[in-house]
């Protein structure tokens, strides 16, 4: 049970870790500033989540792990986030920010109904980390739609890019609702957010001119460790400094 | 063996030991104006301070930890355990209006009393915020996040100065 619990944590933990770890790839490169702080502001509240759920799951292990040991020694068949937060910022000349922007917006959008789910857990830890993070949640789909309605509904090269990138990202999120056998053992119902979050991206797909697709195959195996081919690459940034000099601080 | 009376007075000259620490990034506030200690216990004559973060992924905490085991080594306590407790979550309500009144001086328009814009509207009305500067209400927002988290990024209209708002939570 105990493993089981640890697993699910590690999860959400790893959920935000990577997507914040995306999004502070653009630290420096946002088309403009005030979006460049906007994108990395965010990135902070995700490792910010990720640090106190890193911390309870080692806490749990009760082996010797820590926030640290989890986040940067983990292998990738180890990590257990969705195929959506892995994914690339967008190829600069043909999508760029738009595919930022929409994945910010699909797993927002889950994050929110989740975290509204998860504040009731039985768990007091889970719930607090839950009520405290979805605050910070709000901004980022309210900030991310905004985005989503921007691009949907501005000139047709915007229009252009978010669509292209809608038929890049979609694939990825029938793997959300998906119980993994960790969740399904905890009695977490994720099959249960479905309708909120579909509600939510279609009226903001409406604003936006854009219509959600159907009848897409959907990629799954992120929540159980086989990832895409980016993470490897995502693991060997992060991971570079503790796998080169084992133990080092600053 | 202290007797509950001393512990009470001990009490109040920690809560006051605690104003002499500062948030890192807004070096006007202590820790006691933004609203973030939560209670302090006391165990085997050893304080343990609960503190509570703004945002999850405030940098300034693991520094406010530091200094806050600094001053209360000032008063000879060597073993301080400072605990960090998440639920319920801070909000800006906690800020006391001392603090609200010195952001304001600093440069730094203070959240407004009732949290207006923390919902999923989307392009909702800009909150209406004070300028520090000139107290002109003409203001608008630029962005929602500044230059740390717990910020947005405002303009006054009148006398055109961008300012940081501490945004309600």
């Amino acid at each position: 049970m105990n493993s089981t619990k640890t697993d699910y944590i590690l999860h959400l933990a790893d959920d935000a870790l990577i997507l914040g770890q995306r999004n502070s790839e653009w630290c420096g490169h946002g088309p403009i500033l005030e979006q460049d702080i906007a994108i990395t502001n965010i990135s902070l509240d995700l490792i910010g989540q990720a640090r106190s759920l890193y911390q309870y799951a080692a806490q749990l292990k009760a082996d010797g792990s820590t926030e640290d040991s989890l986040a940067y020694l983990r292998t990738e068949r180890e990590f257990k986030n969705c195929l959506l937060v892995e994914q690339p910022n967008g190829d600069p000349i043909t999508i760029g920010w738009a595919q930022t922007i929409l994945r910010q917006f699909l797993f927002s959008a889950y994050q929110y109904y989740l975290y509204q789910y998860l504040q009731s857990n039985s768990d007091a830890t889970i719930a607090a980390i839950a009520e405290k993070s979805i605050k910070e949640v709000s901004y980022h789909l309210r900030w991310s739609s905004e985005w989503v309605i921007r691009l949907g509904d501005g000139t047709e090269e915007s229009h252009n890019r978010i669509i292209k990138a809608l038929e890049e990202l979609w694939r990825y999120t029938g793997e959300l609702f998906i119980p993994a056998p960790y969740e399904q053992e905890l009695g977490i119902d994720v099959t249960s957010l479905k309708n909120d979050w579909y509600d939510k991206v279609r009226t903001v797909f409406e604003q936006a001119t854009m219509s959600v697709p159907e009848n897409v195959y959907m990629q799954t195996g992120g929540k159980t460790g086989t990832h895409t081919e980016h993470l490897g690459y995502i693991l060997a940034d992060l991971q570079y400094m503790q796998r080169a000099f084992p133990g080092c601080e600053w | 063996m202290k007797n509950e009376k001393s512990l009470q007075i001990d009490e109040r000259i920690l809560w006051d030991l605690l104003k002499e620490v500062k948030d890192p990034e807004i070096p006007v506030l202590s820790i006691i104006d933004l609203g973030i200690v939560r209670d302090i216990k006391m165990s085997d004559d050893e304080p343990e301070i609960i503190i509570t973060p703004t945002y999850t992924g405030c940098p300034a905490m693991d520094m406010i930890a530091a200094t806050i085991k600094m001053e209360m080594a000032t008063l000879g306590f060597k073993n301080v355990k400072v605990t960090h407790v998440i639920s319920p979550a801070w909000t800006t309500d906690w800020m006391s209006e001392e603090g609200k009144r010195k952001l304001k001086e600093y440069g730094i328009a203070p959240p407004n009393p009732k949290q207006q814009v923390c919902n999923d509207k989307l392009f909702a009305a800009d909150e209406a915020v004070q300028c520090p500067h000139c107290e002109s209400w003409h203001t608008h927002c630029i962005s929602e996040f500044g230059s740390t988290a717990c910020k947005a990024l405002y303009q006054c209209d009148d006398c055109r100065e961008p300012f940081d708002y501490f945004k309600c939570h």
